[in-house]
C-alpha cells in the first residue's frame, strides 16, 4: 500500500471504498502495418495514488491529456492497466473471476459527458434503461421493469411520457438526466462521473449538479467527479485530487485547496479561472502561466510541470519530487514549497 | 518589427481617416430593431428578434446568454453570413461607421469583410483550412484586402504570428493547421482577424474549445491587443466570468432578445431581469466556500418557432404576473445606460434586497 493511501487510511479509521496504488496507463505507439512494432509509449497516467471512502465525492481536475478521463477508465475495468492496483471494497480487482466482474460491473457505474453519443440513438429512452436491469437480471419480469424505468425518470426529474421517445426529441439537459436514470437503474454505489455536466448550458447545468447531489445524499452514492470545470468541482465534491500530465501534483480538502494551494501548477490554474464578479476580478492580478501541455509521449524530465514553472529550481529538470504530505490531509508533489 | 511599430502604423491610419472624415467617429456599430429569421419546415424561427445594441471605437461588449438564444446569429448576422435561403435577416438595420451594412452588395460587403469587420470563431480546429499552409491563410487575407504584393504580405505575416506570441514565425507560415494545438490555432485565427487593422473585432466563443491555462492566455491576448490596436470587440460568450473579467458592457440575450443591458457592474451587482438573475445564482462560485444549493431556474428555453405573444422568458419566471402573458416589455431605462426588459423589474429589485 503507498504512503497516501496508508495516510488517508488512518485518518478515517476504517477501509476505504476504493483504493488506486501507483497506478500506471501506458498506451503503445506502434509502427507498421501488418508486423506492428512499438515505438513509443504515451504515458496517459503514470503512477497515481490515491483512496476514497463510501459517500464521499472526489473531484480529479485537470486540463486536456492530463490523464483524469484515463483514470476512471481503469477504475471501470475499460482499459487493461499497466501495473498499479486498484482496490474496491477490499477486493484487487484485477484478481476478479468473470462472475465478479460482472457484478462489479453493476456496483461502478459511470455517467458521460457528451448526453448526444452516449446515448443509442436507435432505443427509445425505455429501452435504455431497461436494459442494464435485464442484462444483469436485477428486475427479470418486463412489467416490474416497466414500472421501474418510471420510477428512475421520477427520480431524475422526467416526466414518465419520455419512456417512449427517442434520445433525439429530448435536449442536452434532459439527455443527461437519462444518462443518470441509467446509471442508476443497476442500484450502483460508485459512480464515475466524467465530465457530466460540462456539455450543458448554466442553467441546466446547475438543475443537473443539484440533481447529483440529491442523488448522493438519498442513495448514499460515492462519486468520483472528473471535471475540468473548477467551480463545479469546488460546489460538489469533499475532496480534490489536481492531475497534470499523468502524475498527480496536490490533493487536499476541497476548501483546503482552493483557498490554499500549494503546487505552483494548482495556483497557475486557479489563476485562470475567471470568476463572474466585475469588482473580484478587477482585484486580481492576472498571472498567465506560458507555454503548452507537453506531449505525454515525450513527457519532461523529472518535475513534468517544471518548464512552465515559475519556481522552477535546477533539482526541478533532474528528480520527480515526491507525493507527500504538508498539512495534515495536504499532498504535494513539490520539492520547492 | 513588434507591437510598437504596428501601433504606430496604426495610428498614422486612425489619424489619416479623421483628417478626412472631419470627425472622430464615436458610434463605431449600432445595430437597429435588427431581426433574424429561418423559415424551416417546422416554421419560422425567430433567431433574432429584434435586438438593438451599439459598439463605441475600441470598447469591448459583451453580448451572454445560452445556447439557442441568438447570441451568434446576431454576430452572423453584423457579417451578413446568416445561411440563405433558410436564414434572412427581414428587418433592422446594421450602421458601421455612418453605413448601413445592409444596403451594400455583395460585393461591397466582401471588402468589408476581413478588413473593417473580422471575426473570430468558436472552433479553431474547423474554421482554419486543414490542406492549406498557415502562411496561405493569413496572407491570402492581407492580399486580398490591402493590395500589397507577396513579399510585403508574407512580411507582415510574420510580424502578425510575432504579434500574437507565436516564436519562430518564419517555419510557421509553412505549417498546416494539424501541426498546431488548439490554443496555436486560436493565436492564428487572431492574427487572421488582426491582419488588416479592423476596427471592430467579432468573437464567437473564442476560448471555449480551450483549456482554461490556455483560455487565460488568449483572453489576456485578445485584451491587450485591442487595447493596444483601439480595436473595438463584440465577445460573444456563455461564460459569465469571462464576461466579468473582460467586458466593458454587456447585453444578455434570452430567446433572441436583448433582456437587460448595462454596464458589467450594472449587471453582476444590481441585475434587474429575472433571467439574468437566476443565471447568476446557478454559476458555481470558485472564490467563495461551498454555501447553500445552487437555485437555478425551472425549465427549459422555449422553441423559438412557436413564440407566443408574452415574455418568452415567462413560463420559468417567478415573478411573472399576469401582464406578461399578453404583452412583450421593452427594454427601460433604469439608470444609466442600465436597461431591463421586465415589467417587474422594480419588484424584483425589492424582493431581491428582501431576500438579502
Amino acid at each position: 500500500m503507498s504512503a497516501v493511501a496508508e495516510a488517508d487510511q488512518n485518518m478515517n479509521a476504517g477501509t476505504p471504498f476504493l483504493e488506486v496504488n501507483d497506478l500506471r496507463m501506458y498506451f503503445p505507439v506502434t509502427e507498421g502495418i501488418i508486423i506492428q512494432r512499438k515505438v513509443a509509449e504515451v504515458k496517459a497516467v503514470d503512477g497515481i495514488s490515491f483512496s476514497m471512502n463510501k459517500g464521499e465525492t472526489l473531484g480529479l481536475v485537470g486540463e486536456s491529456g492530463c490523464g483524469k478521463t484515463t483514470t476512471g477508465r481503469c477504475i471501470l475495468q475499460l482499459e487493461k492497466i499497466t501495473s498499479g492496483q486498484i482496490v474496491f471494497d477490499g477486493a484487487d480487482i484485477s484478481t476478479y473471476t468473470k462472475a465478479e466482474l460482472s457484478q462489479y460491473r453493476q456496483r461502478v457505474q459511470v455517467i458521460f459527458q457528451d448526453p448526444f453519443s452516449s446515448l443509442n440513438p436507435r432505443m427509445k429512452i425505455r429501452e435504455i434503461l431497461a436494459e442494464p436491469m435485464k442484462v444483469h437480471g436485477i428486475v427479470p419480469d418486463t412489467r416490474k421493469r416497466d414500472e421501474r424505468v418510471r420510477e428512475l425518470l421520477n427520480i431524475c426529474g422526467l416526466s414518465t411520457r419520455f419512456a417512449d421517445s427517442y434520445p433525439h426529441e429530448m435536449s442536452g439537459g434532459q439527455r443527461q438526466r437519462v444518462g443518470i436514470a441509467r446509471a442508476l437503474s443497476v442500484n450502483p454505489q460508485f459512480i464515475v462521473c466524467d465530465e457530466a455536466v460540462s456539455a450543458l448550458d448554466v442553467s441546466i447545468q446547475a438543475q443537473v449538479i443539484n440533481l447529483m447531489e440529491d442523488l448522493r445524499e438519498q442513495l448514499g452514492l460515492t462519486y468520483l467527479f472528473i471535471s475540468h470545470d473548477l467551480s463545479v468541482v469546488r460546489h460538489i465534491c469533499h475532496r480534490v485530487a489536481v492531475m497534470y500530465l499523468g502524475k498527480m501534483v496536490e490533493l487536499a480538502d476541497c476548501d483546503e485547496l482552493f483557498d490554499n494551494p500549494i503546487h505552483p501548477y494548482t495556483r497557475a490554474l486557479l489563476d485562470a479561472v475567471p470568476i463572474p464578479d466585475p469588482t473580484v476580478e478587477a482585484a486580481r492580478d492576472h498571472k498567465v502561466v506560458p507555454g503548452e501541455i507537453p506531449s505525454p509521449m515525450n513527457p519532461p524530465s523529472g518535475c513534468v510541470f517544471h518548464p512552465r514553472c515559475e519556481s522552477m529550481v535546477d533539482g526541478c529538470k533532474a528528480a520527480a519530487p515526491e507525493f507527500r504530505e504538508v498539512k495534515p490531509g495536504h499532498w504535494v508533489a513539490c520539492t520547492e514549497v | 518589427m513588434g507591437v510598437s511599430s504596428f501601433t504606430a502604423i496604426f495610428r498614422q491610419c486612425k489619424k489619416r481617416i479623421q483628417d478626412t472624415w472631419g470627425v472622430a467617429v464615436a458610434k463605431l456599430l449600432r445595430i437597429e430593431n435588427l431581426k433574424t429569421q429561418f423559415f424551416t419546415s417546422a416554421g419560422t424561427v425567430r433567431a433574432v428578434d429584434g435586438i438593438t445594441y451599439d459598439v463605441d471605437e475600441g470598447e469591448t461588449v459583451a453580448v451572454v446568454g445560452e445556447s439557442g438564444c441568438g447570441k451568434s446569429v446576431s454576430a452572423l448576422s453584423v457579417m451578413r453570413l446568416v445561411a440563405e435561403p433558410a436564414g434572412r435577416i427581414v428587418e433592422g438595420r446594421i450602421v458601421f461607421r455612418g453605413t448601413d451594412l445592409l444596403s451594400l452588395t455583395e460585393e461591397e460587403m466582401r471588402r468589408v469583410r476581413g478588413k473593417d469587420i473580422a471575426m473570430v470563431f468558436q472552433e479553431p480546429m474547423t474554421s482554419l483550412n486543414p490542406v492549406l499552409t498557415i502562411g496561405l491563410q493569413l496572407t491570402e487575407t492581407v492580399q486580398q484586402h490591402l493590395d500589397v504584393d507577396e513579399a510585403t504580405a508574407t512580411m507582415r505575416a510574420v510580424e502578425l504570428l510575432g504579434l500574437v506570441g507565436m516564436s519562430d514565425a518564419e517555419r510557421r507560415l509553412t505549417q498546416y493547421p494539424h501541426h498546431l494545438s488548439g490554443g496555436m490555432r486560436q493565436r492564428v485565427m487572431i492574427a487572421m482577424a488582426l491582419s488588416c487593422e479592423p476596427k471592430l473585432i467579432i468573437a464567437d466563443e473564442p476560448t471555449t474549445a480551450l483549456d482554461v491555462t490556455i483560455q487565460a492566455q488568449i483572453l489576456e491576448l485578445m485584451k491587450n491587443l485591442t487595447r493596444e490596436l483601439g480595436v473595438a470587440m463584440i465577445i460573444i460568450t456563455h461564460n459569465l466570468g469571462v464576461v466579468a473579467r473582460y467586458a466593458d458592457r454587456v447585453n444578455v440575450m434570452y430567446a433572441g432578445k436583448v433582456i437587460e443591458t448595462g454596464t458589467a457592474k450594472d449587471i453582476y451587482h444590481n441585475p434587474r431581469h429575472p433571467y439574468t438573475i437566476a443565471l447568476l445564482k446557478s454559476v458555481p462560485r470558485l472564490d467563495r466556500p461551498r454555501g447553500a444549493k445552487l437555485d437555478p431556474v425551472q425549465g427549459q428555453p422555449p422553441d423559438l418557432a412557436r413564440l407566443d405573444d408574452g415574455c418568452a422568458f415567462r413560463p420559468r419566471c417567478r415573478y411573472a404576473v399576469d401582464k406578461c402573458a399578453v404583452a412583450v416589455p421593452d427594454l427601460e431605462t433604469i439608470d444609466g445606460i442600465h436597461k431591463s426588459a421586465c415589467f417587474e423589474k422594480d419588484e424584483v429589485d425589492i424582493a431581491l434586497k428582501v431576500a438579502s
